[in-house]
């Protein structure tokens, strides 16, 4: 809840998306800052919550992104960075393009039939787009987790767990195993099925599940975990287990995570990044910034009523 | 205990409702319907064929002699015939139609894949008359000159595979088969791929695979028994399939030694010799629609059991 109306009368515009400054932005990645948007002017003064509002360290850094779904433009012009081994969280409303946005990170965009996009996505400083980047080589450094749980039904949970390592030629059985109790154990999982990894994976619960593939996108090793609303499925305990492996993963890896659940992205996030939709339903990011900010006290009048839930 | 207190608007239950029960009564009939035709028909050949049973037992089954001088019938020369043909039909067509289904539905282009698909699903049109006189014509010259002799060549020395070739013989007709069963393969096969949701291969996508790796890790083993149900079909259609088998497979009532000896299937049989035929023999030959009805349910019977044992299967 905001007590300063002066703050406001200060925000931007709120319609006007962020120019493209790809000039300003340094290549190097690690001092680059939060992207366009987020060099922002210092906190007012007594503004309590305030934070720095630039990202340290960003381990992806997304440049003027456009992207779009035949002619019709989901993304306009996105330029943020996401921070190393911290948790940043996408809100917004229904349809304003989060998941749309997540899945440009690791290209999963492209396998939509129709779909396009420009721009550039720097995973440490490597244009993911470039052409000497082999989308499928990127996937196993930026993994996946979904919104419905979709472990493959005709493996095992063990199986599961080391489908990404039998890719592109397999691994030994003993490097297996180590794997499997590491990552279930990562997951929170292993306790609840180290009596049955021959089960299949369809056998366990939704919870169960959704943790089981969170193992199975550990096992690759990946750098950077995406999560389109990985709880949405669950329920408040099972979304309480999630979150606390979040937590835990918090430091190891970078983590991307869609959610519509706003007391969700206030307990696990670092960085929140809010998007909106404009007339043309394109949608944009608004503002980013510590989550702290974001919801005690955010610059745009729009990630205001968001947050407090008087729009969305 | 207690009296339920019934809020005012929600009714008393009356039973059933009328439509659920006269569809699930509906359903039921066609299904009775369905299994009582399929008994029926084994009931007409049992008695139509009694008497050859009751003259050779299981002698019809297991005899390797079919001799109308002498009046005696075994059905083993075309039951060989029948399995070999149709054996070949499936390991030529399964391959090639489940790496076209998986080609057209995971990797062509839909506007490609769709009259790709139509082509294919022709090729079921071609009447199988038509197709005999290509396999006559064009086919059993072609391999008999060209496949048969290279085979016959590296391979000859095993018996399996010893020549010589007439071009009319069992291999030619499990061509033919499986160029019959080949766009029933590919459809249904395509079909079965494409239901598989998008779900399952982002998840190996975002794994790092590559599409081949989807495809056959994600894709196929979701729809095994879908594809598995697509090949049956196939196998049907190669059991029971008559006239472009009789035009190439030779019409010899022995047992094929090599795959380039000619011979004869069950189906064939039938219908090249029914009509003329009376007595014992008329007997014998409705035993062998008998045996065909049998080996046909059997084979299905045994491959979905192979499917359900195999591995998990995706809940449904
Ligand atoms: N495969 C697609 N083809 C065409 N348009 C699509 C496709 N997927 C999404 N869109 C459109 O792109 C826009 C953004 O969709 P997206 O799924 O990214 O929204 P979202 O923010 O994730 O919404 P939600 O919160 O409901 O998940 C929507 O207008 C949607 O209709
Ligand atoms: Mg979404």
């Amino acid at each position: 809840m905001r007590e300063d109306p002066v703050e406001m009368s200060v925000a931007a515009p709120v319609a006007a998306p962020p120019e493209p400054q790809r000039e300003a932005l340094p290549t190097a990645p690690s001092t680059v800052p939060g992207g366009a948007p987020l060099s922002l002017a210092p906190p007012a003064a007594g503004i309590p919550g305030a934070a720095p509002a630039t990202v340290p360290a960003a381990k992806i850094e997304i440049r003027d992104l456009n992207l779009y779904y035949g002619p019709f433009r989901a993304v306009r012009d996105v330029s943020m960075g996401i921070a190393a081994n911290q948790i940043t969280a996408i809100i917004g409303p229904s349809g304003c393009g989060k998941s749309t946005f997540l899945r440009s990170i690791n290209r999963m965009h492209e396998l939509t039939r129709h779909a396009s996009m420009d721009g550039q996505v720097l995973l440490d400083g490597v244009d993911v787009y470039s052409p000497e980047v082999d989308a499928v080589d990127l996937r196993r450094f930026v993994g996946m987790v979904f919104q419905r749980p979709n472990p493959f039904p005709t493996m095992s949970i063990y199986d599961n767990v080391v489908a990404g390592l039998r890719l592109g030629g397999g691994a030994r059985k003993a490097d297996l195993d180590e794997v499997v109790e590491r990552c279930l154990r990562a997951a929170g999982l292993w306790d609840e099925v180290k009596d049955k990894l021959r089960a299949g994976g369809t056998s366990l619960s939704g919870g169960q599940q959704q943790r089981l593939c969170i193992a199975r996108a550990l096992a690759v090793d990946p750098e950077v975990i995406l999560m389109d609303e990985p709880a949405s499925a669950l329920d408040p305990v099972a979304t309480l287990r999630i979150e606390e492996l979040m937590l835990e993963l918090r430091g190891r890896f970078t983590i991307v995570i869609v959610t519509h659940n706003m007391q969700q992205a206030s307990r696990v996030s670092d960085f929140t990044a809010f998007f909106s939709m404009g007339e043309d339903r394109a949608g944009y990011l608004v503002e980013m910034d510590r989550t702290a900010r974001i919801f005690t006290n955010p610059r745009e009048k729009l990630t205001e009523d968001y947050v407090s839930g008087r729009f969305g | 205990m207690t009296t339920l207190s019934r809020p005012t608007r929600l009714p008393a239950r009356r039973g059933p409702r009328r439509g659920d029960r006269a569809f699930a009564a509906g359903t039921r009939w066609a299904g009775i319907a369905i299994v009582s035709l399929l008994v029926g028909i084994a009931i007409v050949l049992a008695v139509e064929s009694w008497p050859a049973w009751r003259a050779f037992g299981t002698g019809l089954l297991t005899g390797t002699t079919w001799d109308p001088t002498r009046d005696i019938y075994g059905a083993v020369p075309f039951i060989v015939g029948t399995l070999a043909t149709a054996f070949i039909a499936v390991v030529i067509a399964a391959p090639v139609g489940l790496l076209t289904a998986i080609y057209l539905a995971e990797f062509a282009d839909r506007r490609l894949a769709t009259p790709l698909t139509f082509t294919i699903e022709l090729l079921a049109a071609i009447p199988s008359v038509v197709l005999g006189l290509w396999g006559i014509f064009v086919l059993a010259p072609l391999l008999r000159d060209t496949l048969d002799a290279f085979v016959i060549a590296a391979l000859g020395w095993i018996p399996l595979f010893a020549g010589p070739s007439y071009g009319f013989g069992v291999s030619t007709a499990g061509v033919i088969l499986a160029i019959m069963i080949l766009p029933t393969i590919v459809s249904i096969g395509r079909e079965v791929l494409r239901s598989v949701p998008a779900a399952q291969r982002e998840a190996m996508y975002g794994l790092g695979a590559t599409r081949w790796e989807v495809a056959t890790r994600a894709v196929l083993p979701y729809a095994r028994s879908g594809v598995v149900g697509a090949v049956i079909l196939g196998l049907g259609r190669a059991l029971g399939e008559t006239l472009a088998v009789t035009m190439v497979i030779g019409n010899t009532d022995a047992i094929p030694t090599s795959v380039f000896s000619q011979g004869q299937s069950i189906a064939s049989k039938i219908a090249v010799t029914f009509n003329e035929s009376t007595g014992l023999q008329s007997e014998s030959l409705v035993g062998l629609g008998l045996i065909l009805l049998a080996m046909t349910l059997l084979l299905n019977a045994a491959a979905r059991l192979l499917v359900a044992r195999t591995a998990r299967g995706p809940r449904r």
